[in-house]
């Protein structure tokens, strides 16, 4: 991209602006499809779960309903913002949009294809990780100055979610990267030209699929936002256009978990049997295509999940959390070292 | 032996994976739904939805003021006010139903002696003014203009359950 544009600004704007100018582009370029695809996500969501439950969903706003995630902007942007008395103003402002603005800055470094990411950085998961942990900020900070008890306890419930959650995937992801050797994104995806993870560490998929499930607050582990417990949870409080910023922050962040599942166990951009005989049948389709593709083959799950399993109890996601997936995943990543080590398969990337 | 059986089962998801496919399934049967605004149910001529004060087919309104309705409404929603016409016939001056009184229990419609207050097929009569709720006699008329062919229809349908 940069070396792209360069000769046609650089020698008006000098080197500095137009570095900055290129990424402002390639961050638009990712940004504008994300959120164009968060809005189909609602409608693919509504749809879906329409469908598993005899219903039609929308269909009234345009060709099959495709308008409209777009009525439903245009309804949240003339809604009123109320802030309740109690709140703490700064705060219950800020919550909203550092959900976010979290949940987008995390595609900074999704490779979209081969050395498609804005920043490839060398601790490319480091970075997600720490991004998505701290999107409980948004959510605690937003239960804690709505000043209100179910927003608050939506917030407790929340953070002890997070926090229960994080360590099992963490032991996940240290296994897929024991596989790597490398901590770039990019490299994650090309250690798989031979077999995608999803293959050998299939049971580690499902349980990290399930933790972001948790992460993420979805259905069955919604229960920071249990809507027959504590009304809406953390979001009570919130209306119009700060409440559509959580709404959008918790389709991006399930966007951008789908697409970290997906470098990680499902080979990003690779085309499937990339590298056997059977590979020219898929490899004509470029990998975007396919990174999206397998993007919506996992939100798909998110979306199957919500139609068909009630909400847990907290006691049960706590002791799911602590008693099984931690244990199974650091039982797991011993095993998968041990096996490294005695067959000698350990990547040696320096 | 059970220990193992239920463990293994646990582990392999079974019971989850079975939920999801039933789900999966579900996704392709066809709709239970009405696609309402564009379809619409079958209505029995029973149905209680919307008054309507019937004419006789000369134009002559078939309301005789004998106030039963109002007597039996058990909402109170009905008001009617009677004095004799110019050709001495008893009529209602005034006759008023507060539909958001009414409960549609069909009562006036049973007490008419003269089939005159009937309710109707019509149940899409929201407005966005509770003022436009409150029905008077024209408005009831012209409701049983519109409406006619249908009630007599309902009415002859329903006569031999009466």
């Amino acid at each position: 991209m940069h070396a792209f544009l360069a000769p046609y600004i650089e020698p008006y704007l000098g080197a500095y602006l137009t570095t900055l100018i290129v990424i402002g582009i390639q961050a638009l370029l990712v940004v504008v499809p994300v959120l164009i695809f968060m809005a189909y996500l609602t409608y693919a969501e509504r749809k879906v779960l329409g469908a598993m439950q005899r219903r039609l969903g929308p269909n009234v706003v345009g060709p099959f309903g495709l308008f409209q995630p777009f009525a439903d902007a245009i309804k949240m942007l003339t809604k009123e913002t109320v802030i309740p008395a109690g709140a703490s103003k700064f705060l219950f402002i800020l919550a909203p949009m550092l959900t976010f603005s979290l949940a987008v800055i995390g595609w900074a470094v999704i490779p979209v294809n081969d050395g498609w990411g804005i920043a490839n950085i060398n601790v490319g998961v480091l970075y997600l990780f720490a991004v998505s942990s701290l999107g409980v900020y948004g959510v605690i900070i937003a239960g804690w100055a709505s000043n209100s008890k179910y927003a608050f306890l939506g917030a407790l419930r929340s953070a002890a979610q997070m926090v229960s959650y994080e360590v099992s995937m963490g032991f996940i992801i240290v296994t897929v990267l024991l596989c790597v050797g490398s901590l770039n994104l990019n490299d994650v995806v090309l250690a798989q030209k031979h077999i995608w993870f999803a293959i050998p560490l299939f049971p580690l998929m499902v349980i990290y699929f399930i933790s972001v499930l948790a992460e993420t607050n979805r259905s069955p582990f919604d229960i920071p936002e249990g809507e027959s417990e504590i009304v809406a949870g953390f979001f009570v409080e919130y209306s119009s256009m700060s409440f559509a910023l959580f709404f959008l922050g918790e389709y991006t962040n399930m966007i951008l978990m789908s697409g970290l599942t997906t470098i990680l166990f499902l080979g990003g951009w690779l085309a499937p049997f990339e590298g056997t005989a059977f590979g020219a049948l898929f490899t004509w389709i470029p990998g975007p295509i396919w990174f999206i593709a397998k993007i919506c083959f996992v939100l798909f799950f998110f979306l199957w999940t919500r139609a068909t399993f009630p909400r847990y109890r907290y006691d049960q996601l706590m002791r799911l959390g602590w008693k099984v997936f931690l244990p199974f995943s650091l039982v797991y990543l011993v095993l998968v070292a041990g096996v490294l080590m005695v067959m000698g398969w350990l990547p040696h990337v320096v | 032996m059970a220990f193992l059986d239920r463990t293994a089962r646990s582990l392999l998801l079974s019971e989850l994976v079975s939920g999801m496919m039933l789900t999966l399934s579900y996704m392709f049967k066809p709709k239970a739904t009405l696609n309402y605004p564009y379809e619409k149910g079958p209505i029995s001529p029973r149905f209680k939805g919307e008054h309507a004060l019937r004419r006789y087919p000369n134009g002559e309104e078939r309301c005789i003021a004998c106030k039963l309705c109002e007597a039996v409404c058990p909402a109170q929603a009905i008001t009617i006010e009677a004095e004799p016409r110019d050709d001495g016939s008893r009529r209602t001056s005034r006759y008023d139903i507060d539909m958001t009184k009414c409960i549609y229990c069909g009562l006036c419609e049973e007490a008419c002696p003269v089939d005159a207050i009937v309710e109707g097929p019509n149940f899409e009569f929201s407005t966005e003014t509770r003022e436009e709720l409150m029905y008077n006699k024209d408005k009831l008329l012209s409701n049983g203009d519109r409406w006619e062919p249908e009630l007599a229809r309902r009415l002859e349908l329903d006569a031999p359950y009466r």
